[in-house]
């Protein structure tokens, strides 16, 4: 495996948090999707130069990244804009008005579903049920859940949004998990194993 | 949120602001359930969750202490957690996640001290975003509180518990297709036999996948004893379960209810519960157990909120969403919607769920458009006997996993209980609805 170069594309922080990510799994590859994750927080979708440098990392070649993060929705092979929307219009949705919402949504846009408006903000999709259907009908903004949603409350959402007035709400498109981890188990599986194995040794003699 | 008065095992909490945090947990008891268990041996604790007959709170409804018993011995082990909730109208471990993170990371490691497990993985619904920093929150403040990692609370008992995002695809709630996501793969499920978690799972190691709900209910067990948890319920189905109301109801939201003691009416029409259906319309249909589930109409109202129970009716309780929708719904719309959602979550392994999914939904498609022809109907249904032949319930499966044959279910429930609703589309040129 080759170490990404010095000036590679993903900026040190970005590769010593990936790093830290392949060291958390028995084997590296596990670290795949959520390393693809971090490059979307640094380019918003996943560049051709991040996934060379994802496939060093993990120790795979550069098409078997791309195999993988094609099939999931929230990697993003081409670029999206700042914000995606996702409106949910499955069946909870559907039965409240998704729809209706939808079209509100686009003719405020000024972009069909799939788009992205010409000034590079927006992403609209339709998504499938995002799990907040108590809220519905519901939509997501970078996975920032918004419910209970009106014509009127999403236009009041993308004045503020177009304002930067929830930028700590609602990140750039890509940042997914603020909270990094902390702590943690400093010993590796062996040392589990044997101390597994003496713990049980001893029960069954006590037994 | 909506929680009701009694009895709550995993919505204690939910009523404080500050539910996630760890001095609430803590100034509730948290942990407790977790020293208690270390104090035992871990095959007493795991005696203890086979006792209560804990069926899975996932989609299954397998019973959690069985499924822990099956594990193969080797020297490693994992504990992986199935919190990748995708099933439409679903939305009851997305609220356990946000809300009540440490009671998971607490049930995970009393799971994990049970089964002796190498390591723990939480997996987590890459769209959950809050839900994800939620739970690593929790975590980091576990390990700092001494909860979890080294020598946990002095017992000797070290693990370590890594919370990994998934990136967004209905079928990785598949156990075995979330194991392949976790090893950084597509998520295809893995044909059983020969992979059953239990035997080869995770790495191909042997691997224990519970439900986050399921889960969240070990700490209490713990607490209380296996007797006060089977106190609750009936039969095989025993403790409360969560259940997620959605559709056409006055009061949508997640509520837990006490198994088979509350009907399908009561959760529905119960001021506490539902609240009924607006404007006094009424009720055309609900669907019991995820969008997989086939359909009941008003004349199964008063069945029990129970696994056999509901079993025995021909549908099943599945992920714990009910979807209400009344008689102003068309049916082949609904049908319609939940069609395209399996044509686009199938994971293309299998030639009948690959195929057979987009060809249901063009025929849907076209008879809600008004194109739809007569014979439609009866090639919906010939279609759905490729993926389930019979098109019974429980279905026969021609697929690796449970996706493919899951799709008759809304199709076959809507022709069989609301024929005519298909025949007026056609003969009217449209839908009826607008």
């Amino acid at each position: 495996m080759t170490p990404p170069a010095v000036d590679g594309h993903l900026s040190s922080d970005i590769v010593t948090r990936a790093r830290e990510l392949v060291a958390l799994y028995p084997h590296p590859r596990s670290a795949l999707i959520p390393i693809c994750h971090l490059a979307q927080e640094q380019d918003g979708w996943l560049r051709p130069e991040a996934i060379d440098e994802i496939a060093a990392l993990v120790g795979l070649t550069p098409a078997e990244v791309l195999g993988t993060a094609s099939f999931y929705e929230m990697l993003r092979t081409e670029p999206v804009g700042n914000y995606v929307v996702s409106v949910c219009t499955n069946i909870a949705c559907m039965l409240r008005g998704a729809y209706e919402l939808l079209h509100h949504v686009e003719d405020s846009l000024g972009v069909r579903s799939g788009a992205t408006t010409a000034d590079g903000m927006f992403t609209l999709e339709e998504t499938e049920c995002i799990a907040d259907c108590g809220r519905a009908p519901c939509l997501a903004v970078n996975h920032r859940f918004v419910g209970d949603v009106t014509p009127e409350s999403f236009d009041h959402l993308v004045e503020g949004l177009r304002a930067g007035t929830l930028a700590d709400d609602i990140p750039r498109h890509g940042t997914l998990v603020r909270v990094r981890r902390q702590g943690g188990l400093r010993v590796d599986d062996d040392t589990i194993r044997a101390e597994r194995e003496a713990a049980s040794a001893k029960a069954a003699g006590g037994a | 949120m909506d929680v009701t008065e009694t009895p709550r095992i995993v919505t204690s909490r939910l009523e404080y602001e500050d539910s996630h945090t760890l001095e609430r947990y803590l100034a509730t008891g948290g942990y407790e359930g977790l020293r208690k268990a270390l104090g035992m041996s871990p095959q007493d604790v795991a005696h203890e969750v086979d006792a209560v007959s804990l069926l899975g709170r996932g989609g299954a409804g397998f019973p959690a202490g069985r499924k822990w018993s099956m594990l193969r011995k080797a020297p490693t082990t994992y504990l992986v957690v199935n919190g990748d909730e995708s099933e439409p109208a679903t939305f009851k471990d997305h609220l356990l996640v946000e809300r009540d993170p440490h009671q998971l990371i607490e049930g995970v490691l009393i799971a994990a001290y049970a089964i002796q497990a190498t390591r723990a993985f939480i997996y987590v619904r890459g769209e959950f975003a809050l839900g994800l920093e939620r739970v690593q929150s929790a975590l980091n403040d576990a390990y700092e509180h001494g909860a979890a990692g080294r020598d946990i609370f002095g017992s000797g008992f070290s693990i370590d518990v890594v919370v990994h995002p998934g990136a967004g695809a209905y079928i990785c709630g598949e156990e075995t297709a979330l194991l392949e996501s976790l090893e950084g793969k597509r998520g295809f499920p893995r044909i059983k036999p020969p992979y059953f978690p239990a035997a080869i799972g995770l790495y191909g190691e042997p691997t224990v996948v519970n439900n986050v709900e399921t889960l969240s209910n070990l700490p209490w067990v713990m607490l209380n004893g296996s007797g006060a948890f089977t106190a609750l319920g009936a039969g095989r189905s025993t403790g409360t379960r969560l259940f997620a109301l959605a559709g056409h109801v006055r009061n949508p939201g997640v509520y837990e209810v006490e198994m088979v003691k509350t009907t399908f009416r009561h959760l529905v029409f119960g001021p506490e519960y539902g609240g009924g259906i607006p404007g006094d319309r009424q009720l055309k249909a609900i669907i019991p157990g995820g969008v997989s589930a086939p359909w009941f109409g008003s004349e199964h109202l008063d069945l029990p909120l129970g696994q056999d129970e509901v079993g025995e009716a021909g549908s099943m309780l599945g992920s714990g969403s009910i979807v209400v929708m009344d008689d102003t719904t068309c049916v082949v719309r609904a049908a319609w919607r939940i069609t395209r959602f399996f044509w686009r979550e199938s994971c293309g392994q299998c030639t009948p769920c690959r195929e057979g999914s987009g060809w249901l939904e063009k025929i849907l498609q076209r008879i809600e458009d008004g194109d739809g022809r007569e014979a439609d109907v009866d090639l919906l249904m010939d279609v759905c006997d490729n993926l389930a032949p019979g098109v019974s319930w429980p279905p026969q499966q021609t697929t690796i996993c449970v996706l493919g044959s899951s799709i008759p279910s809304s199709i076959a429930s809507a022709i069989r209980m609301f024929r005519d609703d298909f025949l007026v589309h056609v003969k009217d040129g449209g839908c009826p609805h607008g």
